[in-house]
């Protein structure tokens, strides 16, 4: 028997634009004011209907976005970066209003949006805890029951009594989580929080939210992490634009964002000039297929990736020919490189046009967006080489087979290796 | 059950929210005392030193040099039981107009009634008043000043205290989150607003003709009204004291409306809280 949880129905919220983050001085805003019929004035005289600042620039968030979660269901929320996820947990959390639309919902509302959220810098763990029961509205009878299991799963006891604001970001993620989870909303709302802190902390998080939904509560987690989605969601939600572009099963919720993440257009490589080299052979197009989704400038991590160069040639056919494509992350660091010579594979008897690829099995780097340069040398000489010759975006992908994938914080990129044990006693 | 939908319209408070999230205040409060109080090398002797030497320097130079008369009362305790009330307004209304950008760290992250942020700074500004309370009555044996019967009117004037600082809380906090320039009046403000409150003179320097206005402050009857009901100074509670009141009462709806038609676009103008 199942019974509604959250019931949202055409939720709306739009933003000014300029109304993010930009403050107005009352200075500004009297002086609007005053000039306000000279500007009158002046618009009648030149025919302007509006002054372009009193033209209304707005955002729409999320609009008429309407969905229902059953109590015990456990949620999943993707899409990009500014698709409308956080506003919507920003309205649930009632930490901003929609500007239309209603929220109907049962239980209270526990949240955990970014690092050690509700937090106050100047108050100690334990003060806390109390504030974020304050906050949930309990009494302090009922936080002090579950005082004890709060910090232990949190790892903070010797800490307890420190003002939060001395704590490192690793422990203020397990307080906030420790809190958020077993204070025990009915509903508990989690954002992207899981990507800090290490590996073991993770999965103790996740375990907890598993244990939360089979105790028939209610959880909407954003992330971008798709594989953690599809392990522990059992249902998801796809934002796009302020809308709801998909929702259902996580699988094919996730396919659907995956064929939206993906970018069909190669890029030719014909029009850069910023390349160096003697052109007798020249790259045209330079791009990465996926087991996942074919041609496309997104692979996940641990999927069979094939990078592919294409290219033409005036004094074929081409003798003594090395490739090398080096891929750097976004600060412009080395990551790894392909290149013929370390496989042994220099190419003989290369035609006026073709294409080289290489494969990579289980593609190693972490999530994020890389870019690559090619490079080619003829016997010897600089034939063509563009930096930058096109970006590639990693997404989560399950490498190691388990659903589990290094924090970002602890490694560049994912490794394959085994365990052994042996006993000595 | 709870239903979120856009509020519209003017609001006064949800007295049954503001219960429920009583506990949040208390923390808020909690939090602004202890911050006052221990990164400071000398601690609670501030709450002391500030009201002490502010009275001894109007003491030296507005009752000895420049010879304000003080209703037959000796002038430093004329002038620290005027600072009693007036310190905690001025502390309250500095404190509470940064107090939401300050908080907004929290403001953007969890939900509770945001009237407590301004609320709670003035609540925290009371230990200092209880201090100089302290002092004002170590004042009184010293000189051999007593109380008289209409002490008991006294508390009704700490609450015309507090309801006009939490008016004008109320204003500047809610006016501060739009207008950043708001928090740079404030000192200015306070400066201006201490000589035109009866602290340093009495009321009875303003011309007769001149006091229903100089009631339009709502200092004048908070300030006025504490030295009557504790050192039977001045005149009793008229016409001034009335106008000085329904200001009081004014600010403080007023207040609390225009905090709550504003309140809703907190978080949009406070942005992500600053990360």
């Amino acid at each position: 028997m199942t019974a509604l949880a959250i019931r949202v129905e055409k939720l709306s919220k739009r933003y000014r634009l300029g109304q993010i983050q930009k403050y107005k001085t009352l200075r500004d805003t009297l002086m609007d004011h005053l000039y306000a019929p000279a500007r009158a004035v002046s618009s009648l005289a030149f025919g302007r209907k509006k002054s372009p600042r009193a033209k209304d620039h707005v955002i729409w968030a999320l609009k008429d976005v309407s969905f229902q979660v059953e109590q015990g269901d456990v949620v999943g929320v993707i899409g990009h970066n500014g698709a409308g996820k956080s506003t919507l947990l920003k309205i649930l959390t009632r930490i901003t209003e929609p500007t239309s639309g209603v929220v109907q919902g049962r239980g209270r509302v526990g949240s955990l949006l970014e690092v050690g959220t509700g937090f106050h810098p100047e108050l100690t763990g334990r003060e806390n805890i109390a504030l974020n029961g304050a906050i949930l509205g309990m009494g302090h009878r009922e936080v002090a029951r579950k005082f004890d299991r709060i910090v232990e799963f949190a790892e903070i006891e010797r800490f307890i009594d420190t003002p939060v604001k001395h704590y490192s970001s690793g422990m203020y993620v397990r307080l906030g989580f420790a809190v958020a989870a077993h204070l025990e909303p009915e509903i508990l709302l989690v954002d992207e929080v899981l990507a800090v802190g290490d590996a073991a902390f993770q999965r103790k998080c996740l375990g907890k939210m598993e244990d939360i939904a089979h105790q028939g509560r209610t959880v909407l987690f954003v992330s971008h992490a798709m594989s953690t989605i599809q392990n522990l969601c059992s249902r998801a939600i796809l934002l796009e634009n302020g809308t709801i572009a998909a929702e259902g099963l996580p699988q094919a919720v996730i396919t659907n964002y995956m064929e939206m993440v993906q970018n069909d257009t190669v890029l030719s490589l014909d029009n850069r000039t910023d390349r160096e080299g003697s052109g007798t052979l020249r790259f045209t197009k330079l791009y990465a297929v996926s087991e996942s989704r074919g041609v496309s400038d997104t692979v996940c991590t641990g999927e069979d990736v094939t990078v592919v160069a294409e290219y033409e040639s005036s004094g074929a056919p081409l003798k003594n020919v090395s490739i090398s494509i080096p891929f750097y992350d976004h600060t412009g660091r080395h990551m790894f490189m392909c290149w013929t010579r370390l496989t042994g594979q220099d190419w003989d008897n290369i035609a006026s046009e073709g294409e080289f690829r290489v494969r990579i099995d289980n593609f190693p780097l972490m999530p994020g967006r890389y870019t690559l340069n090619v490079w080619s040398e003829v016997n010897g000489n600089l034939a063509d080489w563009i930096r930058n010759a096109t970006t590639l975006n990693v997404v989560d992908g399950d490498f190691f087979g388990t659903g589990y994938l290094p924090p970002s914080t602890h490694a560049g990129m994912a490794v394959n290796h085994r365990w052994d044990y042996e006993s000595r006693s | 059950m709870f239903e979120i939908r856009s509020s519209s319209g003017w609001r006064l408070l949800d007295v049954r929210e503001l219960w429920q999230f009583r506990e949040v205040a208390y923390f808020l409060t909690l939090r602004d005392i202890k911050v006052r109080y221990k990164q400071t090398a000398i601690g609670v002797t501030w709450a002391l030193l500030q009201p002490a030497a502010m009275m001894v320097v109007f003491t030296l130079f507005f009752g000895r040099m420049a010879g304000v008369p003080s209703e037959g009362i000796p002038y430093p305790l004329f002038a620290l039981a005027g600072l009693m009330p007036w310190q905690l307004f001025s502390r309250a209304i500095s404190e509470s107009t940064q107090s939401l950008v300050t908080d907004q760290r929290l403001i953007t992250r969890v939900y509770f009634p945001r009237i407590m942020v301004p609320l709670s700074s003035v609540l925290a500004a009371s230990v200092d008043f209880l201090i100089t309370g302290g002092l004002v009555g170590g004042l009184m044996l010293y000189f051999g000043v007593g109380v008289q019967a209409q002490v008991v009117w006294l508390p009704l004037f700490v609450i015309l205290m507090v309801v006009t600082a939490l008016g004008v809380g109320f204003w500047l906090s809610a006016l501060n989150v739009e207008y950043r320039d708001v928090m740079y009046t404030v000192p200015f403000l306070n400066q201006f607003w201490l000589f035109v409150t009866p602290v340093i003179y009495p009321a009875s320097s303003v011309p007769e003709r001149w006091r229903l206005l100089y009631g339009l402050n709502p200092m004048t009857g908070v300030v006025e009204g504490f030295r009557w009901s504790l050192l039977d100074a001045g005149q009793a509670p008229g016409q001034m004291m009335a106008v000085s009141a329904l200001v009081s009462l004014t600010l403080l709806v007023t207040g609390i409306v225009w905090f709550r038609r504003r309140e809703r676009t907190f978080v949009d103008a406070l942005g992500s809280g600053g990360r």
